[in-house]
């Protein structure tokens, strides 16, 4: 892959027709710019709650970058500017009036590594919870608390030490515990960047099949550098190459027949 | 669909390397069954039908290679896009080829029947190597289109499986007419009758082949023929 050809569009014919409702997110002609470079070019996208969306792609091609403009995390950094309209139900998140934090909350974020709070796995999940104001009583964080590990598949796992700290459970764990932790304040949409990197394949799986569970509740999102995975957890599959958004469209055809030749090269381990 | 570029893992490139040298070289054995057997057939020599025989083992046992080696590079190296619709099609191609030399073996073994009655020879057989010859071609030329990935060529060699037909309907006619005019050799012609459907079902085969070259150089399927080529 020696020339590249900005003018090749991507191939939006691929992008499946949004027949049983209107997206969850959609961006349009998004641009991003770290100082004077530009990280992400002209890239339109829709993501919806029935389909879990993959974004891959060689490092640096931008698809961590644009996970995070889709809850404007980038606004952490001081150079980052970010171009074109990103719409959440149809609100542009980029508006003057839009609440970053109460955006946040609706648009949840999984990292690569584990994070949990250095505080109880129970702390680790009402955090959220009680900062926004989600729960009146005792009785409803319980409620929000359970539900939330249970939905995150780690309730049987823990509900006996609840006040044990979240850092000493082992990766898996701690992340499914992140996960629990972003759907406790019961988001819209769950970005995920790279969930499972720094897990073993049994725990690698169990995330899977969550990610798999959670389908249709929340729209997915989910960063990946694992071809495999992209085309275990996701039924849509989007190709990032230096910038731009090479292909969109269903895992299955991506993965079988892609219509790019360079999502080709990428898939078939010819990059480069 | 080839790009020329090579694979990161240089073993990957080695693997489907060796797929498609095994299906060329089963392709190339089951040309020759198909002209040894009609040339076996033509001067009754039995010891050519029996050397086609037997090369319809080494055609198994290369089935048996392709699938193996298939099954290991799907465990392996986890093909995608191209690749695996490659893998994919060269397990089924071979599993075909193999049904194609079992043809071959089938014509083969009738050339001791035919020539069972002494010095008489038929007249008929002298129709057969010219569809042979036919079958033979697409053979060869579905095979050139499998190294090639040459969607095109496969097109063609599946739009000339409707005149092999036509040759094979033309030679039963004949045939039968030739059984009514000479009843004496009704047994040996009817054993012609099973050589010419052989050669037909090769064709049919060769338009299998021609299906899936086609699904592995474009990743759509060919649209669905219409065989109207009785079963029997």
């Amino acid at each position: 892959m020696t020339q590249v050809d900005f003018a090749e569009a991507a191939d939006v014919s691929a992008i499946p027709a949004q027949t049983e409702a209107a997206p969850k997110m959609s961006a349009r002609g998004v641009n991003v710019f770290y100082g004077e470079k530009q990280a992400i070019r002209d890239v339109s996208i829709d993501v919806d709650m029935d389909n879990v969306t993959a974004f891959i792609g060689p490092s640096g091609c931008g698809k961590s970058t644009f996970l995070r403009t889709l809850n404007r995390m980038n606004d952490t950094v001081a150079s980052a500017r970010v171009e074109g309209e990103i719409t959440l139900d149809g609100e542009n998140i980029y508006d003057k009036s839009m609440d970053v934090v109460q955006l946040r909350a609706r648009v949840g974020m999984v990292f690569q590594k584990p994070n949990p709070f250095p505080k109880s796995i129970y702390e680790n999940v009402a955090y959220g919870p009680r900062i926004h104001g989600l729960a009146r009583a005792k009785g409803d964080m319980d409620q929000i608390v359970e539900r939330s590990l249970r939905r995150a598949g780690l309730w049987e796992e823990v509900k006996d030490r609840l006040n044990d700290s979240g850092t000493a459970l082992s990766g898996g764990q701690q992340q499914r515990l992140c996960i629990a932790r972003a759907i406790a304040v019961d988001p819209e949409v769950i970005l995920m960047d790279e969930p499972c990197s720094a897990l073993d394949p049994i725990a690698t799986a169990k995330i899977e099949e969550l990610i798999h569970e959670l389908r249709g509740r929340y729209a997915i999102v989910i960063v990946t550098h694992n071809m495999q995975q992209a085309a275990r957890v996701s039924q849509r599959t989007a190709f990032f190459h230096l910038g731009t958004l090479v292909e969109y469209g269903e895992t299955d055809q991506i993965f079988t027949a892609p219509r790019q030749e360079r999502t080709k090269d990428y898939i078939t381990g010819r990059y480069g | 669909m080839a790009t020329g570029h090579e694979h990161t893992v240089k073993a990957f490139d080695q693997d489907i390397k060796q797929l498609r040298a095994l299906i060329s070289q089963m392709g190339g054995l089951a040309e020759e069954s198909i002209r040894d057997a009609m040339i076996a057939l033509q001067r009754g020599d039995t010891k050519l039908a029996k050397e086609v025989r037997a090369k319809d083992k080494a055609i198994d046992a290369i089935e048996a290679e392709v699938e193996k080696l298939a099954v290991r590079v799907i465990a392996l190296r986890a093909p995608m896009a191209d690749d695996l619709r490659e893998v994919v099609a060269a397990l089924k191609i071979a599993a075909v080829i193999e049904r194609i030399g079992d043809y071959a073996k089938n014509i083969a073994k009738r050339t001791p029947l035919i020539h069972a009655t002494d010095g008489e020879r038929i007249e008929a057989i002298s129709l057969l190597p010219a569809m042979a010859q036919m079958a033979g071609d697409m053979v060869h030329e579905v095979l050139d289109a499998f190294s090639a990935r040459d969607a095109e060529a496969a097109i063609r060699v599946s739009e000339r499986d409707a005149r092999l037909d036509d040759f094979y309907d033309s030679i039963f006619r004949t045939l039968v007419t030739y059984m009514v005019e000479n009843p004496r050799t009704i047994s040996e012609v009817a054993h012609l009758l099973f050589v010419a459907k052989n050669i037909e079902r090769i064709g049919d085969h060769a338009t299998n082949v021609a299906e899936m070259v086609y699904f592995a150089a474009t990743g759509q399927y060919l649209a669905d023929r219409d065989t109207d080529t009785a079963e029997n």
